[in-house]
């Protein structure tokens, strides 16, 4: 087991991507240990009385040469409309790294599928992947143009797809309705997503029928993050299990949806 | 040097801090951050004579200072916390304490039976106020013949320290505290969860899936100081003080009031290693005034 750690990280920047999005970079107090895509944090919210609880954030990508990580972060609500508002060298204290992580493909043909917030940790993941020979392509859905967030790093590592609710860039419709996806026969053996359930439910389905393997990231509501509480707990073949501990990742076809 | 050690009756705790069943699993989920060996005991999850998938997600909802939860006793059943749990954490060195829950007599007799078979076990907490199981639990903690029923018939069971769980959601706290102390309590913990719930407005729908819940954090500290304090006004067994302590202050605020003990919950969810930094504080307190005992703290408030 990995170990986890509580640590006080300097926050070196803050960058605002869209009326919703933040992008935090945080530096490690001395050397960071090592982390896996799909790996989350849960960051304390100082100074807010409407919240109690830490909240749970992917880790969106870590340079070990920095010592740095970020965190993208959706303004949904008191919590993260602080944690976004914080300035270069404010503190941010992490419980970290929690859960589980995305492993790698038998087949060098995958898909990162990615809806909303949920890109956050498909950039950490497309890295992970090149860095093991592997040339992912990205599938990124938002409701409009100005929801998807920094396409151009994706673009660094492969192709970009992209899909739009209202068709102001990319594909009108959700990501399941990417010509990508239409195919009778795919070009991918592989998806990795993470995004709101049902856009996840969806892809589950698809791989389902396709025999596709499919691993998803959940993002259930979290109290511990350490599988103490048991407030995050999804259906699954073998009863309720932590998404916080058990997951955040899946293999699709282990969840009952 | 301090002392720090309390006496819960017939059970000696080398510090007062303890942890809430349900918000430190086994201990073993809290390692990484502290070292057990520096608390006063834990309490571990609710056990209960048969597995418990608990109720479906959302389970939990955060509120102002605080949160709800609807888990709903998710555990494995007795027989996997003796023969698969137990044996894994039984040299950690902490008074090690098994939260026992049911839904009639008979399930509460029949898990702590089972639970005093392990004789290394110094303890149980009877769970007589889960606001979270459709029947059973806290019902058997708001009404005082069946608070006494369920107490008696564990105690018949039970050799080694028994201490009952008591609910807020009655209306006089004070007389079910009397008469579990009657049927054979050495101690009482209080308080458990308030009943509570969440609405979303913009869904137009309860947040958790049962609907209500039970509050825990610091919004509920007060109600849980004047419970303590009403209580160990009242009986002559130990007292455990617990509802939102979040630091030492609070700690100490419990032990003024008239707990022995204190348990830490919902806290452990915002800072994992909050025990050990609320034992270092009570030292502090200590030495600031040149306390030397611990106890002296109990139930010196001046009113």
């Amino acid at each position: 087991m990995q170990k986890k750690h509580i640590d006080d990280f300097t926050i070196v920047a803050n960058e605002r991507h869209t009326r919703e999005f933040v992008i935090l970079t945080l530096k490690h107090p001395g050397k960071m240990p090592e982390m896996f895509p799909g790996q989350f944090v849960e960051a304390r919210v100082d100074g807010s009385n409407a919240t109690y609880l830490r909240r749970p954030l992917s880790i969106h990508d870590v340079n070990y040469a920095s010592n740095t990580l970020k965190l993208l972060i959706q303004e949904v609500g008191p919590g993260t409309r602080t944690l976004s508002a914080l300035q270069e060298g404010d503190q941010l204290n992490l419980v970290y790294p929690l859960g589980n992580h995305y492993t790698l493909p038998e087949s060098d043909k995958v898909l990162l599928i990615g809806g909303g917030c949920g890109v956050a940790p498909l950039l950490f993941l497309g890295r992970y992947l090149k860095e093991h020979g592997i040339t992912p392509r990205f599938l990124i859905g938002g409701r409009t143009a100005a929801d998807l967030v920094e396409l151009n790093s994706y673009e660094t590592i492969g192709e970009v797809l992209v899909t739009t609710e209202d068709g102001t860039r990319g594909t009108k419709g959700y990501v399941i309705h990417h010509p990508v996806m239409k195919t009778f026969e795919p070009d991918f053996e592989y998806i990795y997503t993470c995004g709101p359930e049902p856009m996840m439910k969806v892809l589950a389905k698809y791989a389902a029928e396709r025999d596709i393997k499919c691993q998803v990231s959940m993002e259930n509501t979290m109290a511990c993050g350490i599988g103490a509480c048991l407030c995050c707990v999804t259906p699954t073949q073998d009863g309720h299990k932590c998404v916080c501990t058990d997951g955040p990742v899946f293999d699709s076809k282990y969840l009952k949806w | 040097m301090v002392d720090l050690s309390v006496n819960l009756g017939n059970l000696t705790l080398r510090n007062p801090v303890m942890t809430a069943s349900g918000t430190f699993g086994y201990g073993e989920e809290y390692e990484d951050f502290i070292d057990l060996s520096e608390l006063g005991g834990i309490i571990v999850k609710g056990t209960t004579a048969t597995a418990r998938e608990g109720n479906p997600y959302p389970r939990m909802a955060e509120t102002s200072m605080g949160m709800l939860n609807a888990v709903g006793l998710q555990n494995k059943g007795v027989d996997v916390f003796c023969n698969e749990i137990w044996p894994r954490i039984s040299n950690r060195d902490t008074r090690i304490l098994v939260n026992v829950s049911g839904s009639t007599v008979e399930e509460y007799v029949e898990t702590a039976e089972k639970i005093a078979a392990l004789e290394e076990v110094p303890g149980i907490e009877l769970n007589i106020s889960c606001p979270n199981v459709k029947e059973g639990g806290m019902a058997f903690g708001t009404s005082c013949p069946s608070a006494i029923a369920v107490t008696r018939a564990v105690r018949e069971v039970f050799p080694r320290h028994l201490m009952v769980k008591l609910s807020p959601n009655v209306t006089d706290i004070v007389e079910i505290a009397k008469g579990v102390e009657e049927a054979g309590a050495d101690s009482v913990s209080l308080i458990n969860t308030l009943l509570g719930m969440a609405i979303d407005a913009k869904t137009q729908k309860p947040v958790l899936s049962t609907v209500t819940g039970g509050l825990s954090g610091p919004c509920v500290k007060p109600v849980a100081l004047r419970m303590v304090w009403q209580v160990a006004s009242a009986v002559q067994i130990p007292v455990v003080g617990l509802g939102g302590i979040s630091s030492a202050t609070d700690a100490i605020e419990f032990l003024l009031a008239g707990a022995s003990a204190i348990q830490v919950g919902t806290a452990n969810f915002r800072e994992p290693d909050v025990t050990v930094k609320i034992v270092e504080g009570i030292i502090d307190y200590m030495e600031e005034r040149g306390i030397s005992k611990v106890s002296d703290l109990i139930g010196a408030l001046k009113v």
